[in-house]
């Protein structure tokens, strides 16, 4: 306990500088924009950001903070078009429409926006103080691990994505395999040798995350757009009064006690993060609350449960990034390349080594907690307006601030168009209902999980046995195959409710 | 039925064939480690063939892909970006980002003037955060015209 304290400490000495501040609730700010806007999701928005980090020189603890802050932000925002147009800001908010759409559309916007503002509030700053008290004790036991144990980890995120997050086990597979295979593409690490880059010289140094993040995600974002001439085809609900429904939200204490617990576990998972937390926590709550519930026509306990979900799950999501190196959603995967870029290896050392990283970073999470909430009750107004901003004016200002991010960082007209060429097969992938998250997280961990498997050969000299030698890694593998696996069983009876059509 | 998601298992399968060829041919450096430079492409190569056998045994629900107007919208938007990267270093930032901008609004709403006004203005507004704010080194204009 007093090592938390002494660590906080240290955390809030850096966290209080003026220019961490600044960035923590300038990350705010854009965050909760970039989570409103619909089709911006939060991994879109940090994507987005991160050239731009690099360009501007910050050092490792003020990129992170800047950029976990758009990451909490955007989460907080996402609600916003959720409850106003039925269009979920990102893909953790979906449940967020079907009961914040129908209240909104009842008169009361208003209140949604403020119940769920609080339910954000309440699951990202347990989320906080959970990931405070778990990281630490799970950096402990990921001393033990060595390379077997990494390579069935990586293997379990990989499972329970596809298994887990997806509706088709071989497609989220297949997916995985198209990430992890680009990965390979390069200089093989053992040896120093080109591989499969096809002759390209421009291929030797492997293709960038950016250049993969930037374009699956923004730039077939901007397709889908185009495809649609910006017909959302959304009436927006007009916001009139904003007052705080005090006795709407002490109604949902308990929903949201229970909420930010199963969504912190659902985001400490690897690889299933925000979306599953919100999804489980609206599926409990709505089973608890039983037929009388009315979950469906805009109740608080509907708003308040996937709403703390998903930010709870937010918060967890960090815990593997952190201890582990391996991302629980996303989001996450996109911050792992960050600490990656900036020469930050993430796993147990980097709470020895960097202590200032990850408490400076909590620190910060906690402040933007409050900044957060500032900005979503009482000046929510503002954000609302940003809704109104026409998609034919926002879609080339995104597209363009991409290849401005990619082409700074890299300065190569080759990077641009690969970054186009994303742009197209991620908007195939996800016409065919293929998920791109899965992509992201193979070109990011493909490397690593090939080395650790390497590594455990070499250590076994070659003997396929030695993956199941210690209970940890057996573990891990077990589970890797049953998130895989039992799934396919349990579709059936978990089907994701659909959100109301008028 | 030909339904895409055959069509794309079977392109699947194809590259991953492709790619597991060329995995064979990866050289091996003298001093290999047991598994060498080879397993791990393969492995990959082969799962991602089994996924496209399964995605040719059980496709789902077709998609909706986009026809007529809207396919040549994308076509001209994937033209675009790509020779926005070929403009950018020779024609500086500003005019290639007017124009690029400018298309792409007018793609998605098809109104001349607004959308003329938005790449111009987008343009000049990136370019000041940029240069001014974010203090990035962008060339405004050609390189011949500012001598």
């Amino acid at each position: 306990m007093a090592d938390i304290v002494a660590n906080l400490n240290l955390g809030f000495s850096i966290a209080l500088s003026p220019y961490t501040l600044m960035l923590a609730v300038l990350g705010c700010f854009i965050g909760t924009i970039v989570g409103a806007l619909p089709g911006l999701g939060p991994s879109n928005g940090v994507a987005i950001m991160i050239p731009l980090t690099f360009s501007l020189g910050l050092d490792a603890v003020e990129a992170l903070v800047l950029l976990t802050a758009i990451y909490y932000g955007a989460m907080y925002g996402g609600r916003i078009s959720s409850i106003l147009l039925n269009i979920p800001g990102d893909e953790p908010a979906m449940m967020t429409c079907l009961d914040g759409y129908p209240m909104a559309k009842a008169g009361r916007a208003g209140d949604a926006l403020v119940i769920s503002g609080v339910a954000s509030f309440v699951g990202a700053t347990l989320a906080t103080i959970g990931l405070m008290l778990l990281a630490p004790l799970l950096a402990n036991i990921a001393y033990q691990f060595g390379p077997a144990e990494y390579f069935a980890l990586y293997l379990l995120a990989f499972c329970t994505l596809g298994g887990i997050a997806s509706n088709n086990q071989a497609k989220a597979a297949f997916a995985s395999c198209l990430g992890i295979g680009i990965a390979m593409i390069g200089l093989d690490p053992n040896s120093g040798m080109p591989r499969l880059t096809g002759g390209s010289l421009h291929l030797y140094d492997g293709i960038d995350f950016l250049v993969a993040i930037v374009g699956l995600f923004a730039v077939s974002e901007v397709f889908f757009f185009i495809e649609k001439h910006g017909k959302a085809g959304a009436v927006g609900i007009v916001l009139d009064k904003v007052r705080v429904p005090w006795a709407a939200i002490w109604s949902t204490r308990w929903t949201m006690a229970r909420s930010s617990v199963v969504g912190f576990v659902a985001g400490v998972l690897p690889g299933a993060g925000a979306s599953l937390g919100s999804f489980l926590t609206y599926v409990m709550e709505k089973s608890i609350a039983g037929k009388d519930g009315g979950f469906g026509t805009g109740v608080p306990k509907g708003v308040a449960a996937p709403e703390v979900g998903n930010n709870a799950a937010a918060g967890g999501a960090l815990v593997p990034m952190l201890t582990l190196g391996v991302p629980g959603s996303g989001t996450t995967a996109v911050l792992l390349a960050v600490l990656v870029t900036l020469n930050i290896t993430p796993g147990p050392t980097l709470f020895t080594d960097r202590p200032d990283v990850v408490w400076g970073l909590i620190a910060s999470l906690l402040i933007a907690n409050f900044v957060l909430l500032a900005m979503n009750v009482p000046m929510v107004k503002i954000f609302v307006r940003v809704l109104d901003v026409p998609p034919a004016i926002l879609m080339p200002a995104v597209t363009m601030i991409s290849f401005v991010g990619i082409y700074s960082l890299t300065g190569s007209y080759f990077d641009l168009i690969l970054v186009t060429a994303f742009g197209v097969l991620g908007y195939v992938l996800r016409k065919l209902d293929i998920p791109t998250v899965p992509v992201i997280l193979g070109i990011l961990l493909g490397g690593k999980m090939e080395k650790q498997l390497r590594d455990a050969m070499v250590l076994s000299d070659g003997d396929w046995t030695y993956l199941f030698s210690s209970g940890i890694s057996a573990g891990l593998l077990v589970a890797a195959f049953l998130g895989f696996i039992a799934p396919m069983f349990l579709r059936r009876y978990l089907r994701k409710p659909q959100s109301i059509t008028d | 039925m030909l339904r895409s998601d055959r069509v794309f298992g079977a392109v699947v399968i194809l590259g991953a064939l492709v790619y597991i060829a060329s995995a064979t041919q990866i050289t091996q450096p003298f001093f290999a480690d047991p598994l060498g430079s080879r397993t791990f492409p393969i492995i990959v190569g082969v799962c991602a063939a089994l996924c496209g056998v399964a995605m040719i045994f059980s496709p789902d629900e077709e998609p909706e892909w986009p026809t007529g107007g809207a396919l040549v919208s994308l076509v001209v938007a994937t033209i675009l970006l790509v020779a926005y990267a070929y403009a950018l270093r020779p024609l500086g930032f500003l005019l290639p980002t007017a124009i690029a901008s400018g298309i792409i609004s007018y793609l998605i709403t098809p109104r001349l003037v607004p959308a003329a006004l938005s790449g111009v203005f987008i343009s000049l507004g990136l370019f000041a955060l940029f240069r001014f704010v974010l203090g990035l080194s962008l060339m405004g204009l050609p390189r011949w015209l500012t001598g």
